[in-house]
C-alpha cells in the first residue's frame, strides 16, 4: 500500500536539492566545504562557559581580516567540560575541533589555522574524518577520542555536529525519511507492533514499554487522540533533554510525527520547561521549517494524515513530569495529579486519549521505525533494549553528556568514560535519577545498568542524570537537600507526601543542627530520627497518590541503606566526616597563634569569644552557634575547627 | 493596560487552557503579575480572580512583585549543591543585603533560587538577566555583582 505519490526516498530530498544533488547534496552533509567553516558550541553550556563571546570575537577576526568564512551555532557535543568548543573546517581539509576556545585565544587559533597550521597553544580535541578530504596528523579522529570511543551516539548522533536549526542539514542526513515511509506502507498497529519488539522502553522514569502502552491509546475509541513530549526535564542533574532539542530538534520532531501515527493523534503538544528559552527558541524555529515543508498540517504529502504540534511552557513545577499532573497543566490548572485508573492513555487531555513520551524516548523512534527493529534490539540487555544518555555531573573529570549501551556499568561511565573523580578524591558514591532515585556505591559500581538492575539495589533509572560524589560530600547533607526539593515540590494534595516530606526534612534537620539546650530530651528525639525515619519513608512510600511522593523518600531511605554509619556518627557523635554540615563543626583557638587582636570576638555573633587585648582569646562551647565567622575573619590562622 | 490587551488579541478563541500562556505572556512584557492584570485575565476568560490567583501561586514561575533591574537566578540543583552553591548563594545574599526572593532597596538587584537551570555540566551555575556564569565561586561573585554595579554607575 502506498499513501503517498511519487518517489518515497527522494520526494523530500528533491525538495531541498534539486536536480543538483551530486554537487548539493555533499556540501549539506559537510563532506565537502567551498569556503571555511566555522563551528561553535553555542548550547546552553557552551553560552555559559564564553561561547558568546568567543563568537563575537571570531565575527570581528573575520571582519578585520576579510575573510570570507560561514559561521555555524551547534548544538552541544556532549563534552561540557570542554566547552567553548569550537570546530573548523578548511576547503579540502577534516573538520577539527579544539578545546576551551575562549574568547582571547581566537586570534591565535584562526591564525595558525587560516595558514593551515595547528596552535600550539590550544588543546586539539578530534577531528571527522572524511573520505576526501585532507586529514590532520596526530589527531585523533571523533570515534577514537576517549570520551566517545566507549559510547554508541544514537539518540545524540547529530547533536554537535549539524546546524540545529537547518532542516536541509538533517533531511540531507536522512532525517524524517523514517517518518515518510512510515505512513507510506504501514498501519498504526504495525508500527505499534514493531515498537513493541524493538523492546524499547519509556526513557522518563518508570521504563513502561513504549509499545504496549501506545496501544491503550491505539485501541481506545475516540475521535481526538493526543500525543503529548514530557520535556519538563525537572530533575535537578538531568539535561539530555535540553541538550538534545538544543543541538537536534528535528530528531524530537520526527519521533513525534512517528508516535503520533503510531497512535492514531492528530493533534500533539510539547511541555517544555520555561527554564529552557534557548531550547523552546530552537524547537519554534524547527517547527517552523517542517510547517514549511508540509511535514507538519493537514494531508501531509497527500497523504491524507493530519498532524499539528503545539509548544507549551511549563511554569516550574516539578510535580508536572507526572502525567496525570502534567495534563491538569496544559489544560490550564494546577498541576496536581489525579488518582490512576483511568491511565491517561484511555481518558487523559480534554478526557481524551493521550500518551505521553519523554523526549529522548520519542528520539530513539526515527532510528527504530521502520527499518531499525532488529538493530536496535540488538543493542542492550535482555530486558533493556538501546541506548541511554546519561548527564554526568558533578565531583567528576569530564562533565557532560554519555549515551552507552543499556548494561554499560557505571564504573565504566564514570572511570572509563569520563576520566574518574578529580584532584585524587576517592569516589563515595552517585546519586541517580535526581531526587526520586537512590544512590550507588563503590560496591555496586560493576552492576549492569539497565532498569530492573537498578531497582534491585534500590536506585531507579529516572531520567538519568549521574551526579557523583566525593568523599568530601556528606550524605546525609545530600539527603536532606534532596529532602528539601522533594517537601516544597510537593503540589499539596495528598497527606503522607505534603506532612510526611515536611516531618522528614524535620528529622534530618534536627540531627544535623547544632542542639540549641541539650537538657531536655532532644537528644533522645534525635536517637529516635533514624528508626523514625525509615517507619515513616515507608509510610510514604505505600500511600501516596502520585510517583513523586511514591518515591519521595527514596533519597533518605538508599543513603540509609548505605551509609547507614554516616547517620550515626551524626546521631550520636555529632560528627560530620566530611566537613559539611557545619553546625556540628566545633571551634576552638590555637592558644599559641592568637595573638589577642579582638577581631573574632567583635565579629562573634553571639558573643561567645572572651578574652582581653594582646592576649588569647577563648572561645565558649555552650554560646557558640558554629557560624565560622571566626575563621574566616581571622588572620593568623589561629581558629581551629575540628 | 494597553499591552494586556495586545496579548488578548493573541488569543482568540481563548480558554482555561489558554490561562498559563497568558499568564506567562503578561508577565514577560510585565515583569510580574498585578492584582489588575489579574482581575482582567479573570474578565477576558470569564474566570474567577480567586481561581487565576489559585493557579498562578502554584508555579514557581509567577511572581506578585516586580523583580530588580538585574535578576540574579541562583540554581540550587543537585550537582551544584555538591560543587558548593550554598556557599554561592550565601555570598549573593551578603553582597547584595537581601535574601533570596526580595529586591534590593534600590531596585537595581533580585535574587531567586531556582531548582535547575539544567546547566549541570558547569556548575555551580548563576544565570543574571538570562546570562549565564558558569563554575562561580564566592569569589567571583564578588566581582561579577561589582561589574554590574559599576556598570550601572556608568
Amino acid at each position: 500500500m502506498s499513501r503517498i505519490k511519487g518517489n518515497i526516498d527522494s520526494i523530500l530530498l528533491d525538495k531541498v536539492v534539486g536536480k543538483d544533488a551530486k554537487t548539493k547534496l555533499p556540501l549539506l552533509k559537510r563532506e565537502r566545504v567551498e569556503k571555511p567553516v566555522i563551528y561553535v558550541g553555542a548550547g546552553t553550556c557552551g553560552l555559559g562557559a564564553g561561547a558568546g563571546k568567543t563568537l563575537e570575537e571570531i565575527k570581528t577576526y573575520l571582519d578585520t581580516n576579510s575573510i570570507d568564512a560561514e559561521i555555524i551555532e551547534v548544538g552541544c557535543i556532549g563534552l561540557c567540560a570542554a566547552e567553548p568548543i569550537v570546530d573548523i573546517q578548511l576547503p579540502n581539509y577534516n573538520r577539527v575541533a579544539f578545546k576551551n576556545v575562549t574568547n582571547d585565544k581566537v586570534e591565535n587559533l584562526l591564525n595558525s589555522l587560516f595558514n593551515y597550521e595547528l596552535p600550539k597553544e590550544i588543546e586539539v580535541l578530534y577531528q571527522f574524518p572524511t573520505e576526501k578530504n585532507k586529514s590532520w596528523e596526530n589527531v585523533s579522529s571523533f570515534s577514537e577520542y576517549p570520551y566517545f570511543r566507549k559510547q554508541k551516539r544514537i539518540v545524540l548522533q547529530n547533536c554537535g555536529s549539524v546546524n540545529p536549526v537547518n532542516i536541509d542539514e538533517y533531511i540531507a542526513l536522512g532525517g524524517y525519511s523514517s517518518f515518510l515511509s512510515t505512513i507510506n506502507t504501514y498501519e498504526s498497529a504495525e508500527v505499534c507492533d514493531m515498537v513493541v519488539k524493538s523492546g524499547l522502553r519509556g526513557r522518563g522514569g518508570g521504563g513502561f514499554t513504549t509499545g504496549v502502552k501506545w496501544k491503550f491509546a491505539l485501541n481506545t475509541p475516540s475521535e481526538q487522540k493526543y500525543l503529548i513530549c514530557n520535556a519538563d526535564e525537572g530533575d535537578p542533574g538531568a539535561f539530555m533533554d535540553r541538550a538534545l532539542i538544543e543541538g537536534d530538534p528535528h530528531r524530537l520532531l520526527e519521533g513525534m510525527m512517528i508516535a503520533a501515527f503510531g497512535i492514531g493523534a492528530t493533534k500533539s503538544y510539547v511541555y517544555i520547561r520555561a527554564e529552557y528559552p534557548l531550547a523552546i527558541e530552537r524547537l519554534n524555529i524547527a517547527l517552523k521549517q517542517a510547517k514549511e515543508y508540509g511535514l507538519i498540517g493537514k494531508d501531509i504529502f497527500g497523504s491524507g494524515i493530519d498532524f499539528d504540534i503545539k509548544v507549551k511552557m511549563g511554569a516550574g513545577a516539578f510535580v508536572c513530569g507526572e502525567e496525570t499532573a502534567l495534563i491538569k497543566s496544559i489544560e490550564g490548572q494546577r498541576g496536581m495529579p489525579i488518582p490512576r485508573p483511568p491511565f491517561p492513555a484511555v481518558k487523559g487531555l480534554f478526557g481524551k486519549p493521550t500518551i505521553i513520551n519523554n523526549v529522548e524516548t520519542l528520539a530513539c523512534l526515527p532510528e527504530i521505525i521502520p527499518n531499525g527493529v532488529e538493530a536496535f534490539s540488538s543493542i542492550g540487555t535482555e530486558k533493556s533494549k538501546g541506548t541511554k544518555v546519561f548527564a554526568l555531573s558533578g565531583k567528576v573529570v569530564l562533565t557532560g553528556l554519555v549515551e552507552v549501551p543499556m548494561g554499560t556499568t557505571i564504573r565504566e561511565v564514570i572511570f572509563g568514560i569520563a576520566g574518574g573523580i578529580p584532584n585524587n578524591k576517592k569516589f563515595k558514591s552517585v546519586q541517580i535519577g535526581g531526587p526520586s532515585g537512590g544512590c550507588i556505591t563503590e560496591e555496586n559500581l560493576d552492576i549492569e545498568v539497565d532498569y530492573d538492575s537498578l531497582i534491585k539495589i534500590g536506585a531507579m533509572m529516572g531520567s538519568g542524570g549521574l551526579v557523583v560524589m566525593d568523599e568530601d560530600t556528606c550524605m546525609v547533607d545530600i539527603a536532606k537537600f534532596l529532602m528539601d526539593f522533594i517537601q516544597r515540590e510537593s503540589c499539596g494534595k495528598c497527606i503522607p507526601c505534603r506532612e510526611g516530606t515536611r516531618r522528614m526534612l524535620e528529622i534530618l534537620e534536627s540531627i544535623t543542627h547544632k542542639p540549641i539546650d541539650a537538657s531536655h530530651n532532644e537528644a533522645l528525639e534525635r536517637f529516635k530520627g533514624i528508626t523514625q525515619l525509615e517507619k515513616l519513608g515507608k509510610v510514604i512510600k505505600e500511600t501516596s497518590l502520585c510517583g513523586l511522593g511514591q518515591t519521595a523518600p527514596n533519597p533518605v531511605l538508599s543513603t540509609l541503606k548505605w551509609f547507614r554509619e554516616e547517620y550515626e556518627e551524626h546521631i550520636f557523635d555529632r560528627k560530620c566526616r566530611a566537613n559539611v554540615c557545619t553546625e556540628l563543626r566545633t571551634f576552638t583557638i590555637d592558644v599559641d597563634k592568637c595573638t589577642g587582636c579582638t577581631t573574632c570576638a567583635k565579629e562573634c555573633p553571639t558573643n561567645a569569644i572572651i578574652g582581653s587585648r594582646k592576649s588569647p582569646h577563648f572561645i565558649v562551647d555552650d554560646k557558640c552557634i558554629s557560624c565560622g565567622t571566626c575563621y574566616d575573619v581571622c588572620k593568623f590562622d589561629s581558629i581551629v575547627i575540628s | 493596560m494597553g499591552d494586556i490587551k495586545q496579548i488578548f488579541n493573541k488569543y482568540p478563541e481563548a480558554g482555561r487552557d489558554n490561562l498559563i500562556p497568558l499568564l506567562q505572556d503578561i508577565q514577560s512584557a510585565e515583569g510580574f503579575l498585578s492584582k489588575e492584570s489579574i482581575v482582567e485575565v479573570g474578565s477576558f476568560l470569564n474566570m474567577p480572580s480567586s481561581k487565576i490567583f489559585g493557579v498562578a501561586t502554584f508555579y514557581n514561575q509567577f511572581r506578585f512583585q516586580p523583580n530588580g533591574k538585574y535578576h540574579i537566578q541562583v540554581c540550587r540543583g543537585t550537582a551544584c549543591h555538591v560543587l558548593g552553591s550554598a556557599t554561592v548563594l550565601q555570598e549573593v545574599e551578603k553582597q547584595l543585603k537581601v535574601k533570596a526572593g526580595s529586591t534590593t532597596r534600590d531596585g537595581l538587584f533580585s535574587v531567586e533560587v531556582v531548582a535547575c537551570i539544567g546547566a549541570c555540566g558547569l556548575s555551580p551555575v548563576i544565570s543574571i538577566n538570562g546570562e549565564f556564569y558558569a563554575k562561580v565561586t564566592a569569589a567571583s561573585i564578588a566581582e561579577i555583582i561589582e561589574s554590574y554595579k559599576t556598570k550601572e554607575e556608568e
